[in-house]
C-alpha cells in the first residue's frame, strides 16, 4: 500500500508544494517539485529531516556581547535541541573573523559551527 | 545584522549564508573598490535638485552636491499604533524586530511565553528563535485566511517546533497593567469582524508583532518624489529612477521584497543607472507607456517603463498577488486587446513575490501599445 505525505520544500524560497509517495518506509516517488532540488527535499525529509541551523555565542571584549554562528552544513532534525546546548557552551574572546570554526564536527555528526561575521574588540 | 537566520544568498550566489555573511561579501567588495562610505551619518534633507545636507558626529555638517542618487533606506515596520490594538498599554509588546536585535546583537532576552501577532517571515523566524533560546511560543495570530510570510518558513520556523498558527484570527485585547500578563485572541469573519463567542484569553508575557512593512520614504518626499499609496514607495520606471531626474530609488525603499537576493538586484539595476546618469549616458527621449495592475494583481513594479529601453535589453516585472490561487494559473502581459507574453505558475500567494520577464523580442509588440496590463487568470 503505497502512502502519500504532503511537503512543502524549504530548499528555496519558492516553497514548491510537494507530495512524496512512500511504500514500505522507501520513498519511490516525489511529485509536484520544480527542480532537482525539490525531488532531494523529497527523499530525505521523510528519511532523515536535516536544518540548517543559526544561533549565536558569548563573545568577551567584543564590539557587540554576541557573535552569530551558523552551521556550515544542515543537521539531523531531531539533534537539533542538543547542537545549541554544545552551542551555549561555547564562549570567545574578540577580536574575531568571519568563518571561525567555533565548534568542530559538533556531535559526530561531520558538521562544523561557523562565525556569520567578524566580532572587533569595543572600541 | 541582526537576521542571523540562513537563506540568504541562494538566488544570487547559489549558498545558503545567513544575512550577516551575506552582508560580509558586499562590505569586502566594495572596500575592495575603494568606494567610500560616510558611517554613522544621516541624510537630513534632499532637494530636487540633488542637493544633500548630512550631518555626523565624525564629519559635522556637510553639503553635497549629486549628480545622481540612489534612496535605499529600506522599510520600516509596522507598530501597535498603526493597527490600534485596543486594551491596556503594558511593557512586553513589541516588533518582531526589535526583539530579533535584542537576541541576536545585544543578548537580552525579551521573554518567557510569548504571542505574536502577524504572520510575516520576520515573526516566524522569530518564533522559531525564541524557541531556541528556551522561550514557549504560545501562538501565531494572522487576521487573514493565508499566511503573509513564506511557506517554508511556516515548515522550518512553525511546524519544526509545533508551534499552532491560527489564521483568521487577531488580538482583540490586550491585557496586564505593569507588563503584559494575557491577550485576548479572536476569530474574525471575511471582513474582519470579531465573531462573538471565539474569543480565547491566552496567558503570555510578551505580544511581538509582525503585521506588515513601510517602505521609508520620508527623505523622498522631501525631494520631491511621487509616491504610490499602494506600495508606499516611489513610482519608479524600468531604470528605478523616480519622477526626479537623477534621483533613482531600489529595494525595500520601492515596494517590500520578500527575498533579500532581489533586493540587491534590484540595487544592482539602480546603482548602473544613476551611473549613467550622472555621466549623461541616459537617453533623454524616453517613450513611456504605463504598466498596470490587472486582474488579481495589486501592483506592479516598475510603474512605468521606457519602449527604447525594451528595444536593447529584457525587463524584468515584479507584482504582488491580491488573492491567493492554489492552482495553476497564467501571468499575462497584455495592451488591452492582443496577449504580449504569459507565464505559467504552479500557484499564487500574496506572501510571495510574482515575476515575469518582458523579453526585448516583445519589443515589436510592446512598441504599438500605449501601455501594458498584467492579468492573473487560472489555467
Amino acid at each position: 500500500m503505497a502512502e502519500e505525505v504532503n511537503l512543502i520544500c524549504t530548499a528555496c524560497p519558492q516553497g514548491c508544494t510537494l507530495t512524496a509517495v512512500i511504500e514500505n518506509g522507501e520513498v519511490i516517488e516525489v511529485l509536484g517539485y520544480n527542480c532537482k532540488k525539490g525531488i532531494a527535499y523529497g527523499i530525505e525529509e521523510i528519511k532523515d529531516p536535516r536544518r540548517m541551523v543559526a544561533t549565536t555565542v558569548k563573545v568577551k571584549n567584543g564590539f557587540h556581547p554576541l557573535v552569530p554562528v551558523y552551521t556550515d552544513k544542515p543537521v539531523p532534525k531531531p539533534l537539533i535541541p542538543k547542537v545549541l546546548e554544545e552551542v551555549r557552551k561555547v564562549e570567545l574572546t574578540a577580536p574575531v573573523k568571519v568563518n571561525t570554526v567555533v565548534l568542530e564536527n559538533v556531535l559526530d555528526t561531520g558538521v562544523n559551527v561557523i562565525t556569520s561575521r567578524d566580532m572587533p574588540t569595543k572600541a | 545584522m541582526q537576521c542571523i537566520h540562513n537563506g540568504f544568498g541562494l538566488e544570487l550566489l547559489k549558498e545558503d549564508l545567513p544575512g550577516p555573511a551575506y552582508a560580509q561579501r558586499f562590505i569586502e567588495e566594495m572596500l575592495s573598490l575603494g568606494v567610500e562610505a560616510l558611517l554613522n551619518t544621516m541624510v537630513m534633507d534632499i532637494t530636487p535638485n540633488r542637493h544633500l545636507f548630512v550631518s555626523s558626529k565624525a564629519h559635522g555638517y556637510v553639503e553635497i552636491e549629486a549628480r545622481a542618487i540612489v534612496l535605499a533606506m529600506g522599510c520600516r515596520e509596522r507598530t501597535r499604533s498603526q493597527i490600534r490594538i485596543p486594551g491596556m498599554r503594558p511593557n512586553g509588546v513589541y516588533t518582531a524586530g526589535t526583539a530579533q536585535r535584542w537576541v541576536n546583537v545585544e543578548g537580552y532576552m525579551p521573554s518567557k511565553n510569548v504571542v505574536i501577532l502577524g504572520s510575516g517571515d520576520i515573526g516566524m523566524i522569530m518564533a522559531r528563535r525564541l524557541t531556541f533560546e528556551g522561550a514557549k511560543v504560545e501562538r501565531v495570530l494572522e487576521i487573514q485566511s493565508y499566511l503573509s510570510g513564506l511557506s517554508r518558513n511556516l515548515v522550518q520556523c512553525l511546524q519544526d517546533y509545533n508551534i499552532p498558527l491560527q489564521l483568521n484570527h487577531t488580538v482583540k485585547r490586550i491585557m496586564g497593567k505593569n507588563r503584559v500578563e494575557a491577550v485576548e485572541a479572536v476569530q474574525v469573519d471575511e471582513k474582519w469582524n470579531f465573531i462573538p463567542g471565539t474569543e480565547e484569553i491566552i496567558p503570555c508575557d510578551t505580544l511581538l508583532l509582525s503585521v506588515g512593512l513601510i517602505p521609508e520614504n520620508e527623505l523622498s518626499r522631501k525631494a520631491g518624489v511621487k509616491l504610490d499609496p499602494i506600495t508606499g514607495g516611489p513610482y519608479v520606471d524600468e531604470t528605478f529612477q523616480t519622477n526626479v531626474p537623477g534621483i533613482f530609488a531600489a529595494g525595500n525603499v520601492v515596494h517590500v521584497y520578500d527575498l533579500v537576493d532581489w533586493v540587491s538586484e534590484a540595487g544592482f539595476e539602480a546603482g548602473k543607472r544613476a551611473a549613467q546618469y550622472a555621466i549623461s549616458l541616459r537617453n533623454a527621449e524616453a517613450r513611456y507607456i504605463p504598466l498596470k495592475a490587472g486582474k488579481n494583481v495589486r501592483y506592479v513594479v516598475p510603474h512605468k517603463l521606457d519602449k527604447s529601453t525594451l528595444a536593447q535589453e529584457d525587463i524584468r516585472l515584479q507584482m504582488r498577488v491580491t488573492q491567493p490561487i492554489e492552482q495553476p494559473v497564467w501571468v499575462e502581459v497584455h495592451d488591452g486587446e492582443n496577449l504580449v507574453t504569459r507565464k505559467p505558475e504552479k500557484y499564487v500567494r500574496p506572501g510571495e513575490m510574482v515575476t515575469v520577464k518582458l523579453r526585448a523580442k516583445n519589443y515589436a509588440d510592446v512598441s504599438k501599445a500605449n501601455g501594458l496590463t498584467i492579468d492573473i487568470n487560472p489555467r
